[in-house]
């Protein structure tokens, strides 16, 4: 059982709790993640995403159910234990930098957290190392690209040794370019480390990439599995205001215009494979 | 109404030790009525053209024409009301620009601050902000108590009220869940065609470029390279390469089957919806043959 990393148990959270005529933001939220696993938290602009988040972290309390963390239950007693072990990586590349320098930056948590010098030193090259940013040590921070940005946040949350990496929409804001940047460094890093991540994005490109992804609508989970079992829910997603990947929203399109595929596809390969076939056989 | 950007250059901070360049030579003409998309790398000087299209930026070199105004280097262009009127710019993040108590008073703001009467105001936020699909109980509401895409959305809704006639949109979804960012895009191509709009798009999204835009433009390294319809733009995959843009992924798709198949399809697909048009067209036709 202390292979469970985080887990909510029946959590419900409302922001104005003496107006009855809102909504709670999250309701009745049960799940748990496990050490090691990469977990994609999808959903629409307003399903409770952000504040589910903020739960994890302990910028706010659940009004009923439990938070638990690192086999911690989430408390004012064991907020900061819970936190140094957890990274968290926000949406605008240009609201979390604080050094003048990209070095000076990732070093400054390790900076508050009095870690040695020489220590400081060595974990700075080693997380810009892990981000491929390592040739940017005196660069300016404003003057990166999104990505790189992104990457070199992600360089000050490892720099702490999370045992867990949380992104929320970290890949938002970017260019396409940018956002491929920073989801290959997410997928290095976990093959190389096992480091659990979970990401928070309506990306479902890279939702696709994680091992169990969670849809949220309306403050609850709608549903949960793997990338395969979510995608195969097809017109759910689309009703949730979400999307399926591009290859499988071909195949559906493909089939309505008459093209009789027989799979769903999660890549373009396997969709042009199947489209081959069909057609070598004609 | 026309905008013709004639040898534009700019450099910001000019006669500074700052000065930086960020656009050489560019010449770029918006027709009246088109839907120009304007793509490049980051980096490549689309903001920076965008800025001009209102005269919020004047060209150090060269001119531009934005209707019967004409902006120019070294001369100094006094009384933009008309202008920046005409021409409304969505910008990023527009929702971080919202500042007033409610929804209805922040959309009046632009409006009345160019003289139309209140009512006549309050009449057109009423009807923008259904407009946008939006209930009409946020009018009442502060700005800041919406979730982000009801804020973005009464942030376009504060530029439509201007009723602009040229709608400038400056990557007007990012950060928008995929349905969100279909009903905007959606209803600025019904407005465009409604409103008989001159639409002009910054967007690093070439699958928007290809399904919405008549005309493309593509800056590179602070100059405008090329410009020309879609299907001519997007088909030279090599010269997107050349200037760091992927083709938008129904053509990358089209391709693939291509090579495999070995065959060329009739057309170059730039939506979702073509791409399949055009594949089950060539599988049937591939069995008619035999």
């Amino acid at each position: 059982m202390n292979s469970i990393i985080l887990s909510f148990e029946n959590v419900t959270f409302t922001y104005t709790q003496e107006d009855a005529s809102v909504k709670p933001a999250v309701q009745d939220l049960s799940f748990s993640i496990q050490d090691g696993e990469w977990i994609a938290l999808v959903g629409h602009n307003g399903s409770g995403k952000s504040t589910i988040a903020k739960l994890m972290n302990g910028l706010l309390f659940p009004q009923t159910g439990k938070v638990s963390a690192m086999g911690q239950l989430m408390a004012e007693e064991s907020l900061w234990d819970i936190r140094s072990q957890m990274g968290m990586v926000f949406q605008n590349p240009d609201n979390q930098f604080v050094g003048a320098t990209v070095q000076d930056d990732v070093a400054f948590a390790l900076e508050n957290n009095g870690v040695p010098h020489e220590e400081m030193v060595l974990r700075v090259k080693e997380s810009l190392h892990q981000v491929k940013m390592e040739a940017y040590l005196d660069h300016e921070p404003h003057h990166l690209s999104g990505g790189q940005k992104q990457r070199v946040a992600i360089a000050g949350a490892l720099a702490l040794r999370p045992r867990l990496l949380i992104l929320d929409e970290a890949t938002s804001m970017l260019d396409p370019q940018g956002r491929m940047e920073v989801i290959e460094t997410i997928r290095e890093l976990r093959e190389a480390t096992g480091l659990t991540v979970i990401s928070i994005t309506h990306d479902l490109e890279e939702a696709a990439l994680a091992d169990r992804i969670l849809v949220m609508n309306a403050g609850q989970k709608q549903l949960e599995g793997t990338p395969d079992e979510v995608f195969l829910s097809g017109n759910e997603l689309t009703t949730l205001g979400l999307d399926l990947p591009f290859s499988m929203r071909m195949t559906h399109l493909l089939q309505e215009a008459g093209v009789q595929l027989q799979g769903e596809h999660m890549t373009e390969d396997e969709l042009v494979d199947e489209l081959w076939t069909f057609y070598s056989r004609k | 109404m026309d905008i013709l950007l004639k040898e534009v250059g700019y450099s910001y901070a000019k006669d500074t030790p700052f000065e930086k360049r960020a656009l050489t030579n560019v010449s770029l003409h918006i027709p009246s009525g088109s839907y120009t998309a304007i793509i490049g790398h980051t980096g490549s000087g689309k903001s920076t053209v965008l800025q001009h299209l209102n005269a919020l930026l004047k060209p150090t070199e060269g001119s531009v024409v934005i209707g019967e105004r004409k902006i120019e280097a070294g001369v100094k262009a006094k009384n933009l009301r008309d202008v920046r009127r005409q021409v409304g710019i969505v910008f990023q993040f527009p929702e971080q620009q919202l500042f007033d108590e409610t929804v209805l008073k922040d959309i009046m703001f632009g409006p009345m601050n160019y003289g139309v009467p209140e009512e006549e105001a309050s009449r057109r936020a009423h009807e923008l902000v259904e407009q946008l699909g939006l209930p009409s109980e946020v009018l009442a509401k502060s700005p800041f108590d919406l979730s982000g895409g009801q804020m973005r959305r009464v942030a376009i809704a504060g530029v439509l009220a201007m009723e602009p006639d040229v709608l400038v949109l400056d990557e007007p979804t990012a950060g928008l869940d995929p349905r969100g960012r279909r009903e905007i895009m959606d209803l600025f191509h019904q407005l465009h065609i409604q409103k008989g709009l001159t639409t002009v798009l910054v967007t690093h999204s070439m699958e928007d470029a290809a399904r919405y835009a008549d005309t493309v433009a593509i800056m590179h390294d602070g100059r405008c390279v090329v410009t020309g319809d879609p299907a001519e733009i997007f088909s030279n995959e090599e010269q997107l390469r050349d200037y760091r843009l992927e083709p938008p992924r129904t053509i990358r798709l089209q391709r693939k089957f291509e090579e495999k198949a070995g065959i060329t399809l009739d057309a170059i697909s730039l939506t979702e919806e073509a791409l399949a048009k055009n594949i089950a067209l060539a599988l049937s036709e591939g069995r008619d043959s035999e």
